[in-house]
């Protein structure tokens, strides 16, 4: 996959505006083989992208396999509760998941909503 | 499928170490990590059973510095090899661009190899890629057993077995001396390279 400046710019401003604006202290756009294709944090955060990257992208694949043997077609996001940290994947589509990370004073319910419209942004724009 | 980044103008490619279990994979993965401090900006992750066996994948990405103007990070995996685990290893292969068949030299292992790089061939074809295609290295490895008295296959059996069709580029190698552990690498970052290359130019 080969995305250029134009897109790339655009999805950098969709997640900083819904996400890192919301409070999300790290968000990662990752392909479902692992590779990174945006990563953007508050400044606060260091942490190991790739490493991350391809354990979510595994994570994620191992999820969709279990959801397929209790018979469910997906489980369209996956939620691990940390006692600071919190990590929220979503799917964007068959290729792309995000990746947030954020801590405690930021609500789920909250967090659901920026990225509903951030997926939906995303589609737009990768469909150009 | 690798992904390019036009605008930071980063390539990332997935290089996937394959093969029966026991066969030497995560070996030559930690061989590399020690060797090549400078160029593995990262922790190595190992998701593995309690016994030490790998459960999951290997991983690390390795930094292969500019290529005409590009950042160049290899992610280099490896699978679980025992059968049982087909559906983890199918997980790993997903995006593959890459392809070394470490296949195992002592005598009683050779069914192993042959029925690990069958199911190679089957999980490719289930990414819609062929093992013909695909860039693809074979290391015979532990060669070192034949200096303990431990009996090994030779090379021309092995290349029967797994590579009298196929054709690829093949090595022997010792993951634990690091016997050809660096060669086998350079050989698959050059297939793999020169094929997104090729890739890259049918692109519109
Ligand atoms: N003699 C010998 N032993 C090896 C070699 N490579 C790996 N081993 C040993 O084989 C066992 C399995 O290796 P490992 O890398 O975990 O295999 P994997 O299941 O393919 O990841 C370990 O005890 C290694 O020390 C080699 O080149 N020569
Ligand atoms: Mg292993």
């Amino acid at each position: 996959m080969i995305l250029g400046q134009k897109q790339l710019d655009k999805i950098h401003d969709t997640l900083t505006q819904n996400l890192i604006g919301s409070g999300v202290q790290s968000v990662m756009l990752i392909d479902t083989a692992g590779n990174v294709i945006a990563s953007i944090n508050n400044g606060t955060e260091t942490i190991d992208l790739y490493s991350l990257a391809a354990l979510a992208a595994a994570n994620f694949g191992a999820m969709s396999c279990m959801a397929r043997i209790v018979g469910e077609d997906e489980f369209s996001l996956l939620f691990h509760k940390g006692e600071k940290e919190n990590i929220y994947f979503c799917k964007v589509n068959e290729e792309l998941l995000l990746v947030n990370i954020f801590n405690n004073q930021i609500s789920l319910g909250f967090l659901r909503l920026k990225m509903s419209k951030v997926v939906e942004e995303l589609l737009e724009l990768l469909t150009i | 499928m690798a992904f390019i980044n036009l605008k930071d103008k980063v390539i990332q490619a997935k290089i996937v170490y394959y093969g029966p279990g026991r066969c030497g994979k995560t070996t030559n993965l930690e061989y590399i990590y020690d060797k090549c401090r400078l160029q593995v900006n990262s922790e190595m992750v190992t998701v593995k059973t309690q016994g030490d066996r790998t459960l999951f994948f290997d991983f690390f990405p390795f930094d292969m510095g500019k290529i005409s103007g590009y950042d160049v990070k290899i992610q280099l995996y490896t699978v679980p090899g025992q059968v049982k685990y087909n559906s983890t290893r199918r997980l790993v292969l997903k995006g593959v661009d890459g392809v070394v068949f470490v296949a195992d030299s002592a005598v009683e292992r050779r069914n192993k190899n042959i029925i690990s790089i069958r199911n190679l061939e089957e999980n490719l074809t289930l990414y819609n890629k062929n093992i013909r295609e695909i860039p693809l290295v074979i290391q015979y490895n532990k060669r070192d057993l034949a200096k303990q008295g431990i009996e090994i296959l030779d090379v021309e059996t092995l290349e029967n077995d797994i590579n009298a069709e196929l054709k690829a580029p093949a090595f022997e190698a010792s993951a634990v001396e690091g016997h050809n552990v660096i060669l086998t690498l350079k050989k698959i970052i050059y297939y793999t390279m020169s094929s997104l290359e090729k890739q890259l130019k049918q692109e519109p």
